[in-house]
């Protein structure tokens, strides 16, 4: 720890013998600042999409639905009788058929609030909610087809596993994302770092003269490069952070989009992104400093 | 101490001088000198490692350069004060900082600052002390870079033309002072055409004046 310290703090006179670059700093900066931003927003989407993949996931294999469709004056008889067969099938916790407001509102946004759903066929929803431990689907279908010849059973399967497969993959974008920005910010970083080193050649020229060791020359521009992008991207990170908490709240419009977000200690992880992109600039910049000394005496 | 061992060195496949044989001892005092590209600046820095040799044996402080990485060779030139034709420094500090410059990358910034004070005085560059290397003369950049030369009190001090921009009575400061250094037991070379200053030194020290000629190293005719 005392030497990152020693490091940070550094040596005003190694660093003094290295004249700043504009060009190079305000470059350095600005990718390590925009690299951040995009960052935040990426390890946002990542942690969000986490989330909801394992909302869903729990969610819809805590739940299914019974939908029983049989002429008017049978429909009460059958669901009567699959209420009866829920009720003593094991892994099912409760069994709850929904009222014709409920089913309206689950119409509403196709047909309009007026629905009369009471006058039309509509099957008859019966919301089941298993236990942890879950319900024989098998099993219970052939009971129903017994009892409830009109009931189909849906537990969400053919669905839900391409929506958990979705959110589980757009969670990995997300990770991939993060390595891509590092990766970019490295060659972006490398790249100014050159072009820094090769402006500098007459310095480096003269420092070699009186006796400068690789790692006193690599020294002044590597500490200067991670300083700038510790910098730039805790400006970054930072806008990023106000951007992502002005987003609308969830519980407000409730979509995925407007889910966005971080949660709780999530808070905490972009304030790993700042360090992580000083860690990031100080490996390529010590890398294209070694490589560009090596190359000449 | 800098040891040449029937070295040879070419440029653009064209050979400059071969069979090279040149010993700096402890307490040597070589002249070189030759006409302009006959390999004098050259030879110098095969003498400190810019350049490697053709072929031959270049050894600095017994390290042979074939096998000498980049840090060592930093090491060893801390060992040896480098007076350069066309005098480079770091031309965003000032004189004062650039003759500590050896100082600072060997570790030892902020040592004998009243030495260093004493130095800049001594070439005649106290009020310079604080300007810029472009703001200064010839003769003034020529003798910061003795100054920085000798700050670390190397063993062995390679000048290329140390007098090419200095007045006379400035190179007689300059020869007293690496006499003095010699007396020291530091040894020294100087690259010059200097007829004068050789005369100079040849009447205070043993001096051995060589020349390169028809691509040889030969020692020079006693009318130096």
């Amino acid at each position: 720890m005392s030497r990152v310290l020693t490091w940070l703090a550094g040596d005003p006179q190694a660093d003094r013998a290295v004249p700043p670059t504009g060009f190079t700093a305000r470059l350095t900066v600005f990718t390590a600042a925009a690299m951040a931003f995009l960052a935040v927003f990426a390890l946002a989407l990542s942690l969000a999409t986490g989330r909801l993949a394992d909302r869903w996931a729990s969610e819809l294999a805590q739940t299914s639905t019974l939908r029983i469709s049989a002429p008017p004056e049978q429909l009460a008889g059958q669901t009567q009788a699959a209420l009866e067969v829920l009720s003593t099938t094991p892994g099912v916790a409760s069994a709850t058929p929904l009222s014709a407001e409920e089913q309206r509102a689950l119409l509403a946004p196709w047909f309009g609030p007026d629905l009369p759903v009471e006058e039309l066929p509509i099957p008859q929803l019966i919301e089941i909610v298993e236990t942890p431990e879950g319900y024989d689907a098998t099993g219970l279908r052939a009971r129903l087809q017994a009892e409830a010849p009109g009931a189909v059973l849906d537990d969400h399967t053919r669905w839900r596993e391409p929506l958990v497969e979705a959110a589980t993959r757009l969670r990995s974008m997300g990770l991939l994302s993060l390595v891509l920005i590092a990766a970019a910010t490295a060659a972006m970083i490398t790249l100014a770092a050159q072009a820094a080193l090769a402006a500098n050649a007459q310095v480096i020229r003269v420092l070699r003269l009186v006796g400068a060791q690789d790692a006193y020359i690599a020294r002044a521009f590597v500490r200067r490069f991670t300083l700038r992008a510790l910098g730039g991207a805790a400006v970054g990170a930072a806008v990023g952070l106000v951007a992502v908490a002005l987003l609308p709240r969830a519980d407000v419009a409730g979509g995925f989009l407007t889910g966005l977000g971080f949660q709780g200690a999530g808070w905490l992880w972009p304030v790993v992104i700042p360090p992580l992109a000083a860690l990031v600039a100080f490996v390529a910049t010590r890398a294209a400093a070694f490589r560009s000394l090596g190359e000449e005496r | 101490m800098i040891e040449l061992e029937n070295v040879a060195y070419s440029y653009g496949g064209a050979e400059l001088f071969s069979g090279v044989d040149l010993t700096l001892a402890p307490g040597s005092f070589h002249f070189l000198t030759g006409p302009s590209g006959a390999g004098k600046t050259t030879l110098l820095k095969l003498c400190y490692g810019e350049l490697t040799a053709t072929s031959g044996t270049v050894r600095l402080f017994g390290a042979d350069m074939r096998g000498i990485g980049r840090d060592d060779l930093a090491l060893a030139r801390r060992r040896i004060g480098v007076v350069h034709q066309n005098c480079e420094f770091l031309d965003h500090l000032p004189v004062a900082e650039n003759i500590a410059l050896p100082l600072a990358v060997a570790g030892r910034a902020g040592e004998g600052e009243q030495d260093l004070s004493d130095l800049i005085a001594w070439v005649g560059l106290g009020e310079q002390a604080g300007q810029l290397p472009p703001e200064l003369s010839g003769g003034e950049r020529q003798r910061a870079a003795l100054a920085r030369a000798v700050i670390l009190s190397p063993e062995v001090i390679l000048a290329d033309e140390p007098t090419g921009n200095i007045d006379w009575e400035m190179s007689q400061r300059l020869l007293r002072l690496l006499l003095e250094l010699n007396r020291m037991g530091k040894a020294v070379l100087i690259a010059t055409h200097d007829l004068g200053l050789i005369r100079a030194a040849k009447a205070e020290v043993q001096a051995r004046v060589l020349r390169i000629a028809g691509r040889q190293l030969q020692v020079a005719g006693a009318d130096l």
